[in-house]
């Protein structure tokens, strides 16, 4: 359940942001989690809804975009299938993650009086 | 506040970010790695299953380093100090990092950790994460490689199961070895081969506490990673 300490992080830097800039509430947060990025949407979303309480973000909602995983040869840049050896086939290199680690937050909508 | 039709609804300003939410982890975890390479101490975040055999790999690990390198550990432990216990009695400075509730180490914890630890006189810092495959693998905690203890007890494919966690290690630790005999659906080959799709680079040790089984080749990586880069063992395509 690291999800709980993602959103405890997530909100204090969305507070910060807030606060730099004086805004007096945050709409909408837009998130990307990456497929092995190891954090769980539905986990993070029920965080989100029980921590965002008397914070900045009360009223917020949180738009989560999923990335899925994708392997590629770094060499030939071909595909690796899911499931298989992560080795290129014909180059015999390691694969490179080329995305789906993703944990990043992209965007604050916030009230500016 | 809205000045384009009047109306005094203030205004809502997108603002973009693109930030790892873990941003502050990530300069923590900087910091303790900054310590630990100005001391010259070798770090190693220990990962696994509860009952995987973290502790008792440390335990072997100092019998086996005894009079050439001096262990310290910091064990995060949900509840008790009963590994440090352990690792304390098996010669190594250690330390529990209490965690109550948390299923993971971050790098603010092992930091404060430190405090409590005299860290400086050590060669080796093992981090005993908290017995977990999911949560810790996503902080980094400073340190120089992650190293996951898998049991031959827990079956075949725990890493497809878990392919953050594995796809995080610099090395795997397949330990129990010596219980395969008593596993008749256990094979070693089917680990190895689970590894290899999660792993890009993937390396591994099989190990055993017990009966000292692989000790001497993972005290040869142990050797390797404080003075350059480790030899691995390499999984052969099938």
């Amino acid at each position: 359940m690291h999800e709980y300490s993602i959103v405890e992080a997530l909100l204090t830097r969305v507070d910060a942001e807030a606060r730099a800039r004086g805004a007096t509430a945050v709409h909408r947060l837009t998130v990307r989690i990456g497929e092995l990025s190891g954090v769980e949407i539905d986990l993070l979303a029920t965080a989100f809804a029980t921590f965002r309480d008397r914070t900045i973000c009360a009223r917020a909602d949180l738009d989560v975009r999923t990335v899925a995983a994708a392997w590629t040869c770094p060499l030939c840049g071909q595909s690796i299938g899911r499931g298989a050896m992560l080795q290129c086939p014909r180059c015999g290199v390691p694969a490179r993650l080329a995305q789906g680690d993703e944990i990043v937050l992209d965007r604050i909508e916030m009230e500016v009086p | 506040m809205c000045d384009t039709c009047g109306c005094g609804d203030p205004e809502v300003v997108p603002f973009d970010v693109h930030e790892n939410i873990l941003a502050g982890n990530e300069r923590a975890a900087a910091h303790n790695r900054e310590h630990f390479r100005q001391r010259h101490v070798t770090a190693i975040n220990l990962m696994g299953s509860p009952g995987a055999g973290k502790t008792a790999v440390l335990e072997a690990t100092a019998r086996m380093l005894a009079g050439r390198h001096q262990l310290g550990a910091l064990a995060g432990d949900l509840a008790t100090d009963n590994d440090a216990d352990r690792l304390r009695k098996a010669g190594i400075i250690a330390k529990s990092i209490t965690t109550g509730s948390a299923c993971h180490l971050d790098a603010a914890m092992v930091h404060r950790g430190l405090h409590d630890l005299p860290w400086r006189d050590v060669d080796y810092l093992c981090i005993e994460n908290v017995g977990n495959l999911v949560c810790p693998a996503i902080y980094d905690l400073g340190q120089d490689a992650n190293v996951v203890a898998l049991s031959v007890t827990e079956g075949v494919d725990k890493p497809l199961k878990y392919p953050v966690m594995f796809m995080k290690a610099d090395l795997v630790l397949i330990t129990k070895m010596d219980l395969l005999p008593y596993l008749p659906d256990v094979r070693s080959e089917a680990i190895v081969d689970a590894l290899g799709r999660v792993m890009p680079r993937p390396r591994y040790i099989c190990v055993s506490a017990v009966t000292g089984e692989g000790m001497d080749r993972w005290a040869g990586w142990l050797e390797q990673l404080r003075t350059g880069q480790p030899r691995y063992e390499v999984v052969h395509q099938p």
